[in-house]
């Protein structure tokens, strides 16, 4: 046996012996998913046993190295546990924007004693971030951000507000862009860290039109933040950003569809059987939806040996969001009226609305489309114009 | 396996790609055009092709050929496309090559040493009405003395009547509709009964209206089982069409180069029209296009090369989402090419034209989206 098929046997007994049999159900919905954190309740013990143990393995940041909690594999290794997990049918141990955005940052700008403090906590399931980017006036034009922290030697006093801070009524502490320099617009930010619980911070949830509220607007009124919890330089913090910004676009770029190649067509055979147009438009889907698939492993391939454009990610967010959008209105569509309920026990509380809202926000978040193609078009395609 | 090309890949892409712009660019295709010639192909073209082996690409080893796969054949289809270069390339070295290695050995003999040496051409007679329908073949081939005796109509017989060999599909049991009771014949071009007008397509390429009346066939004529002949025909149409896109992927890449070009170099209003965000973003997204459809097709070309269950899924979404990206991109380049875009002197014209015909070759991107809906169980 080659060293990767002794490692999928090892995952697969470990994942066996060590999940629980309730967490191989898939989750119902968000209150079903755990995100750690200080105040992080438990929805049952195996949902707690379950964290422990990957914990302790460095399973909840497998690809993570062991200083820093993970379990040290290799891209093929975390891969093949990912694969089995899937076969299993294990949940994510933890979720977390820790592990998707703060974490991958501090491997690449922190210090040695940030990714060990930092970096441990997220892995264990400590401590749950938000993240502060956009601002009112600051959209698409992110770089426009106004919140200032003022420098007071060893220490900053920020004041300013973010808004579309993903459960930042619920998150510990935040990673947040605040300009430090307002001389300099590209190298007059930083990357700060700080407590939510910190005097000066509030958070006001927003009601979105999915009847949701994931979001918050976020205020800081003389927040005190020490100099030593910045990431990367001072006044460097753009770059911190970008480089997340590009990760966050990989991420939801693996969106379209439903996650996998699955067709949701066969579901829906009878009333697609009566409606050939829709019928039609749901096959140009699928053949869409196929597609991104195909596409995806050809970018991650390419991504892995260095030869997909640094600009990439962009154009698969793009497609990738754009796809999700459409499979929602199709959802929508061949629902019918029962699709339109939002609240009743048939339809788990209007889940297909609300989804279908949500997915609005996919193109409008961590970069709009309209963004997006313009990256594409200057730096792939090399089109001329500022 | 990695959807990248492999070392020996590439350089097979390199080789193709220099071949194709020096010796068969889009100035060859308009020479043989404009002198109307009846083949619609050069047939030095086609021994050039032999002598760097692609004609032998899909040909087994033990046969005398490479022994490669739908990646390396797909790989100088895509050449070809960019480049618009004529040859019997998909007809005779992809999709008759896909149907004769099923073939027994004195068949094989017959035919693969001739296509490896470039000197053979060989039909696809599939077609009986406008649109793509295999299923509903009507063609008849009744038992008759050692053999079988062939009535019946073709079209769009792309080479037909430059053909030495046409591959026939007809019915030796059950009804039209039906998959069971078809058989292919290997037909040669001065067999008794047989007659071939030919038309000139929208693209310059030639195909023949075909007229079995009666013609006889020998029982050494059957390619594969007598009344299987699904399963040939299916892994024959399957060859031609991943093959297809693969060219289409070429035809909509070397229109898309053209127009990002044409976009960076045309002023108007005092700026190069490529600063206009009304551009750049329909740029973007075709790139999109081209890319998705650039990839399904490696993916399907791999699914078939390992012979994986899911192969036959891949290659109808790959031949329709080729054709969609394909088609927007020469919609695209005759849009933004303006008013030269409408004259025969430029070429991006000539892309929008090869582009319709390869959607048509093989089933068109809505017949595939139907057969994925219908594979996926709906």
């Amino acid at each position: 046996m080659s060293d990767l098929e002794t490692f999928r046997a090892e995952a697969r007994t470990w994942l066996e012996e060590n999940c629980p049999a309730e967490m191989r159900i898939p989750a119902k919905g968000d209150e079903d998913v755990c995100w750690g954190g200080r105040n992080f309740v438990f929805q049952s013990e195996a949902q707690k046993v379950w964290l422990e143990r990957c914990v302790a393995k460095g399973y909840t940041v497998p690809d993570w190295p062991k200083a820093y909690g993970g379990a040290g594999l290799s891209p093929q290794e975390t891969k093949i546990l990912r694969q089995e997990m899937a076969k299993l049918g294990c949940r994510s141990p933890l979720n977390s924007f820790g592990i998707w955005m703060l974490g991958p940052a501090l491997l690449k700008f922190g210090t040695e004693e940030q990714k060990v403090h930092y970096m441990g906590q997220i892995a264990r399931g400590e401590i749950r971030w938000c993240q502060g980017y956009s601002e009112p006036g600051s959209g698409s034009d992110l770089v426009s951000m106004q919140t200032f922290g003022e420098d007071k030697g060893d220490h900053w006093v920020v004041n300013g507000q973010k808004i579309w801070t993903s459960y930042a009524d619920k998150a510990d502490w935040i990673f947040c862009l605040v300009r430090t320099d307002k001389a300099n617009k590209y190298h007059g930010i930083s990357f700060l860290l700080f407590d939510m619980e910190t005097p000066g911070v509030s958070t006001k949830p927003i009601k979105l039109i999915s009847g949701n509220s994931p979001f918050c607007e976020t205020f800081f009124d003389n927040v005190v933040v020490p100099k030593d919890q910045v990431v990367g330089e001072i006044n460097r913090g753009w770059d911190v950003a970008k480089y997340l910004l590009g990760h966050e676009r990989e991420m939801i770029s693996g969106m379209g569809g439903d996650g996998g190649v699955t067709s949701i067509g066969a579901a829906m055979k009878a009333t697609l059987a009566e409606e050939p147009v829709l019928r039609a438009q749901m096959a140009l889907f699928d053949v869409d939806n196929l597609t991104f698939r195909a596409h995806g492993e050809r970018f991650m391939d390419e991504w892995k040996t260095g030869k997909a454009h640094p600009a990439y990610s962009n154009l698969m967010k793009y497609v990738g969001t754009e796809l999700n959008k459409k499979r929602n209105e199709l959802v929508m569509s061949i629902g019918g009226s029962q699709a339109l309920e939002w609240e009743s026990e048939r339809t788990n509380g209007g889940s297909k609305a609300r989804n279908w809202l949500r997915t609005k926000a996919n193109s409008i978040e961590g970069g709009t489309s309209e963004v997006m193609l313009n990256v594409v078009s200057k730096r792939i395609l090399e089109m001329p114009g500022g | 396996m990695a959807m990248t090309l492999t070392d020996d890949q590439n350089m097979l892409r390199d080789t193709a790609r220099d071949f194709m712009a020096s010796e068969a660019p889009v100035t060859h295709f308009r020479k043989f055009r404009d002198m109307g010639c009846k083949d619609g192909f050069s047939h030095g073209l086609w021994k050039q092709f032999a002598e760097l082996g692609f004609t032998g690409i899909l040909i087994p080893e033990a046969d005398g050929g490479m022994g490669m796969g739908q990646i390396e054949a797909g790989i100088v289809l895509e050449e070809i496309g960019r480049n618009l270069s004529p040859s019997p390339f998909l007809t005779t070295a992809v999709a008759a090559v896909e149907a004769l290695k099923l073939a027994d050995k004195a068949m094989r003999d017959r035919w693969f040493p001739g296509i490896l040496a470039g000197e053979t051409v060989i039909g696809i007679a599939i077609e009986e009405g406008v649109k793509h329908r295999p299923e509903k073949i009507a063609c008849v081939a009744e038992r008759s003395g050692n053999g079988f005796k062939l009535t019946g109509q073709k079209q769009f017989v792309v080479q037909g009547a430059s053909s030495d060999m046409l591959i026939v599909a007809a019915r030796t049991a059950g009804a039209a509709g039906e998959t069971d009771g078809l058989t292919l014949f290997a037909v040669d071009k001065d067999a008794a009964g047989l007659s071939m007008e030919a038309a000139r397509l929208v693209d310059s390429a030639v195909a023949a209206h075909v007229n079995l009346d009666g013609v006889q066939v020998d029982a050494d004529a059957v390619i594969g089982e007598v009344d299987g002949g699904w399963a040939v025909l299916s892994k024959m149409l399957d060859a031609g069409r991943v093959g297809a896109a693969a060219e289409m992927v070429g035809v909509g890449t070397g229109a898309m180069d053209m127009t990002f070009e044409y976009l960076k170099t045309r002023k108007q209003f005092d700026r190069v029209i490529g600063e206009f965000q009304a551009l750049q973003h329909r740029a973007a997204h075709l790139y999109g296009e081209m890319e998705g459809a650039r990839s399904i097709v490696l993916k399907a070309q791999s699914l078939m090369d390992e012979g994986h269950a899911k192969a036959e899924l891949y290659v109808a979404a790959a031949k329709a989402k080729a054709g969609l990206a394909c088609n927007l991109s020469v919609r695209e380049g005759v849009q933004m090419h303006g008013g030269i875009g409408m004259t025969d002197e430029y070429d991006i014209g000539l892309y929008m034209k090869r582009d319709r015909s390869l959607n048509e070759f093989f089933g068109d991107a809505y017949y595939h989206a139907d057969r994925v809906a219908t594979m996926n169980g709906y």
